[in-house]
């Protein structure tokens, strides 16, 4: 069951096109990420979900429903460009924001007591925002885009401008939410954050969709069929063992133990390389390479069309 | 999806009504209660009527100061004078016999503060002349010139062989009344410069509410934009209620000033009032002082009881009370709202203060247009420049409030009142729209090219 459906969004400013047809679809009780370069056109997807602006065309759904007004109070959203009053004190301030969201004075209050007591910042209170540094700013935006509880929450870079401190534990919170039930569109340029947090992506680029599925899936699908071999014995042998069928990509030596990334050309194994070269060295260990999603992120940005041709599909 | 029955959908439209009308309220408790709470705020809301306050003791006090006494050496070539001149309080008068260039040489061993010489053809000259060791004051030199004047007057008057009562009663004071006819044949009198003062006050009051709060409107805009808070918030409630929210709470707040100004200003000016009536001595003196310098407001004291009365009836009679408030408070928030909305749409059109420039300009002319002109509209006040500024939405405020007094027809009134509310709606239309947009735009310089593109932009 997906909590958040788009079909075919369309969003047009004068001559730019922001979105081009764009569909996603994010499954419940997991995060999906919403990849893609700067001026992609993710902001604009987020923004339509949040029905700041609405599509020229297409369709959203939640939860089944079409998307809807007062949808918005079960939607949490944390912008890039974050932004809390400056003169306003934090404790006040987070009160507001919750009952914009909906929330009465008195569950705003228990929920803000026990959200300021679990990041120890209970002594903040009464400052004014003004008078706390940028993480900590960041610290208190993040309560008040989770305090209404959410059932979906969209998280714009949420781990910009915190220390690798404060980064860890806003991902413990990102993790704990998801597991109490909550569902979590996340867009960042972060990819190792991506590997580790996310079930599934959506890559866009140039206002188009050009890519989705779970990650593994997606790692799966853009192996190269690379092959990292570690072995000790001589160089020489070992590059003449090679047949045909591969190609050296990288070699070195760590201590007294070598190190080559192949590339296996057309059909061939790792059996087939096994073969090849242990009569000749003594092989130690043969991993793949699994691309990283950052690989895969830059190479179907960069080269969308050459990427496409040269892909391996299996 | 399962389609609901229609009285569950009509709830819950209902409920979502409400929702959207509670969250506006807490948009205005917030725009109100943070304003409210600033220093700013505090110190404006007590020195406005302190200032206030201030002045009106400065002015008592400066007249309550008595003048040094002025011993008044006369030196009469014309023997006209002697011993005519009465003493006052301040004034004490003594002759002389000798000759003005012995006076002047011995002037400093004497204990006179002035020689007054009055020569011996003044009849002809009508020239006298003060010689002092310390400038005497204004109000001294008044009293001398006009009380030999005066007397100067009367002597002539005798040598004429006229009688002092027999002139006052050739002289003639006329009365002139303005009377209107109706095409219904009905007479309509006017004598109304009270409520020509008061209509001018209104306008004035009002041209300074929009120039200050309008102001704020676009401030706090602008501070939502830069400090980025507003994508938070329009994703709980829709910009226009954010932008309304906004307006109405700084009306909230503009008319909270100035009610207190009002209420600590009476207060703090009847409370100067009784410290000064306190003794009788100061109340003598403040008449006298009154009686000199502001002859007309003297002259209505001699007035007979009668005559007075009838005047503050004609002021009862000749202002509409009840629609002249009407107006006012009409006139007041209309104008604000209008004012209100085009400068939250200006706010969210640029990134900082310093680019609302050339925005600004298209309000801030009618707006000042309206009050130079103002004087114009008094003068003339049936003209078609008068008629067709107070009927467009943007100078009506200040323009119809100044017409009011002199009897605006109800076809003018109620047309230039249809045409604010219009004003308001459209006005607040096109700001939402440039709003909504704006607001989320940053970094851009924008023109009015693009404001124009944004007008047609799909929510």
């Amino acid at each position: 069951m997906d909590i958040f459906s788009a079909k075919d969004i369309v969003k047009k400013y004068d001559k730019h096109t922001a979105l081009e047809g764009v569909s996603i679809s994010v499954k419940k009780n997991s995060i999906f990420g919403l990849l893609g370069p700067n001026g992609a056109g993710k902001t604009s997807l987020i923004r339509i979900i949040n029905q700041i602006t609405g599509p020229d065309s297409g369709e959203l759904f939640f939860n089944g429903q079409k998307l809807q007004q007062n949808h918005i109070e079960r939607i949490g959203y944390l912008p890039e460009e974050r932004g809390l009053y400056k003169k306003m004190e934090v404790g006040e301030q987070a009160l507001y924001l919750a009952r914009l969201k909906g929330l009465s004075r008195q569950d705003a209050t228990k929920r803000l007591k026990y959200w300021f007591e679990k990041f120890e910042i209970t002594t903040w209170w009464n400052k004014k925002i003004e008078e706390l540094s940028k993480g900590m700013q960041q610290k208190v935006q993040f309560i008040v885009t989770v305090l209404h509880e959410p059932e979906l929450l969209i998280l714009d870079e949420p781990f910009s401008g915190f220390d690798p401190i404060n980064a860890n534990l806003i991902k413990n919170e990102i993790l704990e939410l998801k597991e109490k039930g909550t569902s979590i569109i996340f867009s960042t340029h972060n990819m190792a954050s991506v590997e580790e947090l996310c079930d599934d992506i959506a890559l866009i680029n140039r206002s188009k969709k050009i890519l989705e599925g779970s990650v593994k899936d997606i790692r799966k699908e853009h192996r190269t069929n690379t092959y990292k071999v570690e072995f000790t014995g001589n160089i020489i042998s070992f590059t003449n063992a090679i047949w045909t069928g591969c190609e050296l990509l990288e070699k070195h030596t760590e201590g007294n133990v070598n190190i080559a990334t192949i590339k296996l050309l057309y059909d061939a194994t790792p059996n087939q390389l096994l073969q090849a070269i242990m009569p000749h060295v003594m092989v130690n260990g043969l991993q793949e390479i699994i691309p990283s999603m950052n690989d895969i992120f830059i190479s179907k940005v960069s080269n969308e069309k050459i990427a496409s041709e040269s892909n391996f599909t299996e | 999806m399962k389609k609901l029955p229609a009285n569950q959908i009509l709830q819950n439209k209902k409920e979502l009504k409400n929702r959207a009308m509670n969250k506006i309220l807490l948009i205005i408790q917030r725009e109100y209660l943070t304003r409210v709470k600033k220093k700013s705020f505090i110190v404006m809301t007590f020195l406005g009527p302190i200032l206030m306050v201030g002045l009106v003791f400065a002015q008592f006090w400066i007249k309550m100061i008595p003048e040094e006494k002025q011993n008044v050496l006369v030196v009469d070539e014309s023997q006209l004078f002697l011993n005519k001149l009465e003493n006052t309080s301040n004034q004490t008068f003594s002759y002389s016999k000798n000759t003005l260039s012995f006076e002047q040489r011995n002037f400093y061993k004497t204990d006179d503060n002035v020689i007054l010489y009055i020569p011996a053809n003044i009849i002809d000259s009508q020239k006298i002349q003060i010689f002092y060791k310390k400038q005497p004051g204004l109000g001294m030199q008044d009293y001398i010139n006009t009380i030999v004047g005066k007397k100067l007057e009367e002597m002539k008057l005798l040598a004429s062989g006229i009688q002092i009562n027999q002139l006052e009663s050739i002289k003639t004071k006329l009365n002139l009344t303005t009377t209107k006819i109706e095409k219904s044949g009905d007479f309509e009198t006017k004598d109304n410069e009270v409520s020509m003062a008061l209509g001018f006050i209104a306008g004035i009051l009002i041209y300074i509410f929009i120039f200050l709060y309008g102001a704020q409107v676009m401030r706090g805009v602008i501070e939502e934009k830069t400090s980025r808070i507003v994508e938070v918030i329009i994703s709980s409630v829709k910009p226009f209620e954010l932008m309304m929210g906004k307006i109405i709470g700084i009306a909230a707040v503009g008319l909270t000033q100035f009610l207190l100004w009002i209420i600590l200003s009476a207060v703090g000016t009847s409370m100067v009032g009784n410290f000064f009536m306190k003794d009788k001595q100061s109340v003598d003196q403040m008449e006298q002082t009154f009686k000199t310098n502001i002859p007309q407001k003297a002259a209505f004291k001699e007035m007979p009881t009668d005559e007075k009365a009838e005047i503050m009836d004609s002021f009862l009679n000749q202002v509409n009370l009840p629609i002249m408030l009407f107006s006012f408070l009409f006139y007041f928030l209309g104008g604000y709202l209008l004012y209100g909305a085009l400068f939250a749409a200006v706010g969210s059109a640029v990134d900082n203060e310093a680019d609302t420039q050339q925005f600004m300009l298209p309000l801030t002319i009618p707006l000042i247009l309206s009050f130079t002109l103002a004087q114009n509209v008094m003068t003339n006040p049936e003209s078609s420049l008068a008629f067709w500024l107070s009927v467009f939405p943007l100078t009506s405020p200040v323009i119809m409030m100044v017409r009011i007094p002199f009897g605006v027809p109800y076809f003018d009134l109620i047309l230039s009142m249809i045409m604010l509310v219009l004003g308001f709606i459209g006005a607040t239309w096109v700001s939402a729209k440039i709003y909504r947009t704006g607001i989320l735009m940053y970094g851009k310089k924008s023109s009015y090219k693009e404001l124009w593109k944004w007008l047609f932009y799909k929510g």
